[in-house]
């Protein structure tokens, strides 16, 4: 039942949305459906109850496909929980914001908002295919409408990039579902496949790539700092906050417990990607100037840790996955936040033409400070846990005979994070005010109230982070359990 | 069970309460408001601490387990407090010269706004709860979380005045300076679970037998790396003389209470790995004895009252790791203490000095102060005494037991020590001289507003001016007709030496310290409390005065490669390589997609509906058909 509710609540009311000709009423209405899909997230959090908690129903008999959604499985509903805190505060941080035709801006924000509901809590091939796309295309139309200058061009290099990662996602849905005995697209029918070494080292490229492309890890990233740039805001926060996470999330849940033994034939090639991300986008993220590019270069920084730690075959990366995912996504939405922000009323997000804006906005300056720190894995606050756990899960890994080398490189991230995020705060929110930021104010009681739940769950996170490691345990221990006992 | 433990959290958490109160209500809190509240949450703390110092000096140490922090497969972290006797010691400083520091800096900082005053008070409070949860904490990563805290709250003290770039500037090369050494740290962490699959320190000392001697070094190198950032050793240390930017209370509180003692309590804790590791303890002693000769003879030519204080903390830190290099934890730690009290005096003092001079921090422009001033004068000079080792002060005892223990290790080490302990009596009365002797050399408004600070800037000097003299009378050799009871009182965590036959060095080291101070103080009375110091530095003086050029050669070194590497290739590489490749396949799609001409548009809008449209009647398809 639940599961149903999380799609059917945006989707309907975004499908509603598309009729409400009032930018207010599109407002308020979007807001409220994803108040109470909030609630409902959360909700599954303390259902106890596990028929509340699945759902199946026929959807395409002749196919073998069925409607069938679980949040049984405490990795998706952690990430349902996260879609549903994320979006009212995306709709609260960015409600003094105006589009030209809002309503249908909205309308696409909940339509997505469904799509990644439906990703996190599918149990069928098919099904979870249909969802990957429909969370994509309101976004493409996102981007493609309401975007920047050069949104044409970026949405097209976006779309290039995730529709070929789609297309060999399908081919290798569809080569499972022929292997399948009685020709189902189920995830256990899937689990339950006995591939040998040659069908899993060629499908698991098919699936890697698609996941690949949508964390993204190098090299498969270079859409992404153009798309975040381009995309607005808000849908810049819907793609780095939890879109990101479908492909680690995809990863977890389709890669590596379907062709565990790929994945211990690739690990350090991965490893390498990861390892090589990381350095790479922290030295790029020193260089930029725009802050939404430096963002967007901190994160695919992040993933590459996460990436190491997916490959470590350990209880503390995993986990520490697990919850970076959660973090990731609170974090990210709360950087963004903090650029839309300054954007919106300086005009400008280049970090030459800011300065001293914590003189002017000094709310705004505090809670962007504790994001920042958070963002650089300062203990106490959610991101260390994440960090720590995975960095620990590297380093003691056994599956590689590099494992120090890969923990020590992914190390230097640590530092040259603090570099580029200090600097920007040294340059954006200290020094004197120029004549740009000299007449700023600070932030309105909305986005005071979006970004300091922001930073209390943070705090409360990083304080108190055993609930979401308790929650996603069960599905640490299967997925190492699957890794474990197809080792060849 | 003592009710004293089950009131311990509340140490860490009153500094944590006042820095939410002022934080939070910054804008609503009248000045005497948010200082009384900085002050009675620190006094509380300390009233706490003594108390349970009392009862561990009765022999009543114990862990406290507060909850469950991280528990993941095996491997589980409690947020637990170690109670024993090095963390009361550690407590009661931190505490009780944090309280002093607090006090003063609310006549310092009166001058601030009330939201900035509050602001800066939060911070304080901040520092010193990441202080104590560095010191109390039972296992490695409640260190860390104190460790990594300390950081971020000398971020935030250093750049308290953000409006000036050069200060923010500083902050920023603190907390990077110190995250370098923190991977280390860090990566040692990973290598006791690797190890061990703990961190807590109990299990892991008793499990220290069963791991090689190159995995121990291994840790052992990689946690005094760490140590290396935070205690401001070479090659970490030039973020602490720069740290100064801060106001001045923040310094005190930097260099004496909190923070820079942090690698010495660490290490002092992890004793029992340190001991396994002679190749590393061999290289703590020797970075020590350079960072203490290197930062002294810097200090020699420094002329920010400030600076000439930051670099003599480099340097004194430099002997408390040669100490703990030559197997002399407790001589360390006991050095920790009375520098505690002597370096804070001093900072307090020299705030006081630039508080009468309006903000000047310059010793070339000051002079014959100590008429206009006699309060901070005495204290000031007992400071000097004490950091110059003057018999039978606080550090003449700490300093004299690092100069015995490094005799018994190697003869390079001690001659070194003797050397580095010359020169800081000699900067120390150079300082002295030019500040408060000779004659007035600043402007003459700044002449016209000379005064004495108030009673709440003196009284924490002059508790720390008795604290300096008769602090070192816990640990008086034999010879003197004292006894270790500082040594004693430590022994059931950290084991000291015994120094035994040595009265000879004794009597000498009391000796040759009476003849040599008398020479440096005739000496630098001549040439310092009449005239200014020299003019224009050449040669190798100017080397000096400015810092050897460290750096500079870091910046040549590192910081620019990286920067060209960062600029120049990498952006390149995105930019231009991966791009390329990208739209290569993004130009042979469109290109297919004109030879098939089905979609001229050329718009994603419509491939998107196109594909939306193919989902839907596939979808339709399939649900008519069911039957």
């Amino acid at each position: 039942m639940i599961p149903v509710l999380l799609i059917v609540i945006p989707l309907l009311s975004g499908l509603l949305g598309f009729f409400m000709k009032q930018e207010k009423l599109a407002k308020g209405w979007s807001l409220l459906s994803s108040l109470i899909t909030m609630a409902v997230a959360i909700s599954a959090y303390f259902t106890k109850d596990v028929t509340l908690l699945r759902s199946t129903h026929e959807w395409i008999p002749l196919m073998g496909s069925n409607f069938s959604v679980s949040v049984v499985d405490g990795m998706g509903r952690m990430l349902a929980i996260l879609t549903g805190i994320s979006f009212p505060l995306i709709f609260l941080a960015t409600y003094n914001t105006n589009y030209t035709n809002g309503n249908r801006f909205h309308a696409l924000m909940l339509l997505s908002q469904a799509g990644l509901m439906g990703v996190f809590v599918a149990t069928d091939a098919m099904l979870f295919y249909f969802f990957w796309e429909l969370a994509l295309i309101p976004t493409y139309f996102l981007c493609s409408i309401w975007g920047g200058e050069k949104r044409i061009a970026v949405t097209f290099k976006f779309f290039i990039y995730t529709f070929i990662g789609s297309l060999l996602m399908l081919v290798g849905i569809i080569y499972l579902y022929y292997l399948t005995p009685d020709h189902s697209f189920a995830l256990q029918a899937f689990y339950d496949l006995k591939l040998n070494n040659d069908q899993q080292g060629w499908l698991f490229w098919l699936f890697f790539i698609a996941f690949a492309i949508k964390m993204p890890i190098f090299p498969f990233h270079t859409w992404q700092p153009d798309a975040y740039e381009q995309a607005p805001t808000a849908t810049t926060m819907v793609l780095s906050g939890i879109m990101v996470k479908m492909g680690v999330f995809a990863m977890l849940r389709w890669l590596i417990p379907i062709f565990p033994a790929a994945f211990w034939s690739w690990g350090d090639f991965i490893s390498f990607l990861g390892m090589f991300g990381i350095v790479y986008a922290s030295l790029l993220a020193m260089q930029q100037d725009d802050l939404k590019k430096l963002v967007a270069y901190s994160s695919i920084a992040h993933i590459g840790l996460m990436v190491l730690a997916l490959v470590s075959t350990t209880d503390s990366g995993i986990q520490g996955v697990m919850i970076q995912m959660f973090n990731h996504g609170i974090n990210i939405i709360g950087m963004w936040v903090v650029v839309a922000l300054t954007e919106r009323q300086f005009g400008t997000r280049k970090i030459s033409e800011l300065g001293g804006i914590a003189q002017k906005a000094p709310a705004l300056t505090i809670l962007l400070v504790v994001i920042a720190f958070a963002n650089i894995g300062l203990p106490l606050t959610n991101a260390f846990i994440g960090e720590f756990l995975m960095f620990t899960g590297v380093f003691t890994s056994n599956v590689s005979q590099f494992n120090y080398i890969y923990t020590a490189v992914a190390g230097l991230g640590i530092i040259l994070a603090a570099v580029y995020t200090l600097n920007m705060i040294q340059k954006v929110f200290f020094g004197n005010t120029n004549s740009i930021t000299a007449n700023g104010v600070d932030i309105s009681f909305t986005e005071k109230l979006a970004l300091s739940v922001l930073v209390i769950i943070i705090l409360v996170v990083g304080v108190h982070p055993q609930p979401i490691l308790d929650l996603t345990n069960d599905t640490t221990l299967s997925i190492l359990n699957k890794m474990i006992t197809k080792h060849p | 069970m003592n009710t004293i433990f089950q009131l311990v959290w509340l140490i860490p958490a009153l500094p944590l309460i006042g820095f939410f109160i002022n934080g939070l209500l910054r804008n609503q809190l009248p000045k005497a408001i948010s200082g009384l509240i900085a002050c009675g949450v620190l006094l509380g703390s300390f009233v706490l601490s003594v108390l349970v110092f009392l009862q561990v000096k009765a022999g009543a140490a114990q862990t406290v387990h507060l909850f469950d922090f991280i528990n993941v497969g095996n491997l589980k972290i409690p947020f637990d407090f170690k109670i024993d006797q090095l963390s009361s010691l550690f407590l009661l400083i931190i505490t009780g010269i944090g309280f002093l520091i607090h006090l003063y800096s609310t006549s310092y900082m009166h001058e601030e706004t009330n939201g900035h005053f509050a602001r800066y008070f939060s911070y304080l409070n901040l520092f010193v709860f990441s202080m104590l949860l560095l010191v109390m904490g039972a296992n490695y990563v409640i260190m860390f979380i104190g460790w990594e805290g300390v950081g971020l709250c000398s971020y935030l003290l250093i750049g308290y005045w953000f409006k000036n770039v050069n200060y923010t500037a500083a902050a920023k090369k603190a907390f990077v300076m110190n995250r370098i050494g923190d991977l280390g740290f860090l990566l040692a962490l990973f290598m006791m679970i690797n190890q061990f699959g703990t961190l807590t320190y109990g299990d892991v000392f008793a499990k220290a037998g069963e791991a090689s001697t190159t995995i121990i070094t291994g840790i052992t190198l990689l946690l005094f790396v760490g140590a290396t950032g935070k205690s401001a050793q070479i090659p970490l240390y030039t973020w602490l003389p720069d740290a100064m930017a801060g106001p001045t209370p923040v310094s005190a509180l930097i260099h004496a209470a909190t923070m820079v003692t942090a690698g010495v309590y660490m290490i002092a804790r992890s004793q029992a790995l340190f001991v396994m590791a002679p190749v590393t303890t061999n290289i703590i002693a020797y970075i020590g004895l350079a960072t203490a000769l290197l930062a002294a003879s810097i200090a020699i030519y420094q002329n920010d009252i400030k600076k000439v204080l930051a670099y003599s903390t480099v340097s004194q830190l430099g002997f408390m790791f040669l100490a703990l290099g030559v197997g002399a934890y407790t001589t360390g730690v006991f050095h920790v203490m009375t520098h505690a009290f002597f370096k804070a005096l001093l900072f307090l003092g020299a705030g006081s000095v630039i508080h009468a001079m309006s903000g000047e921090q310059d010793i070339t422009k000051m002079g014959g102060l100590r008429k206009k001033i006699p309060i901070t004068y005495i204290t000031f000079l007992i400071g000097v005494l004490a950091i110059a080792g003057f018999p039978f002060t606080s550090g003449f005892f700490s300093k004299d037991e690092i100069l015995v223990a490094a005799y018994e290790k190697s003869p390079i080490l001690f001659w070194g020590g003797v050397i580095g302990a010359i020169m800081t009596a000699f900067y120390m009365f150079r300082l002295l001289f030019l500040t408060f002797f000779g004659s007035f050399r600043g402007t003459h408004d700044q002449e016209h507003h000379l005064h004495e600070s108030p009673i709440s800037m003196t009284f924490p000097l002059m508790v720390l001016a008795v604290l300096s003299l008769v602090g070192g009378l816990v640990q008086v050799p034999h010879i003197f007709g004292g006894h270790p009871y500082f040594n004693e009182f430590l022994a059931p965590v950290v084991n000291s030496v015994e120094h035994t036959g040595i009265e000879t060095l004794e009597y000498a080291l009391l000796g040759g310290t009476v003849v040599l101070l008398a020479a440096i103080i005739i000496m630098t009375f001549k040439k310092f409390s009449v005239d200014s110091a020299d003019g224009e530095y050449t040669g190798f003086k100017k080397v000096l005065a400015n810092k050897w050029y460290v750096d500079e050669v870091y910046d040549f070194i590192i910081v620019k490669p990286i920067r060209f590497l960062s600029k120049k290739i990498l952006v390149f590489t995105e930019n231009e390589v991966i791009d390329w490749l990208v739209n290569g396949v993004g130009r042979s799609v469109q290109w297919t997609s004109r030879q098939i001409r089905l979609v001229q548009s050329g718009q994603v809008g419509s491939y998107v509906l196109l594909m939306v449209l193919s989902i839907l009647v596939f979808l339709g398809i399939q649900l008519l058909t069911k039957k």
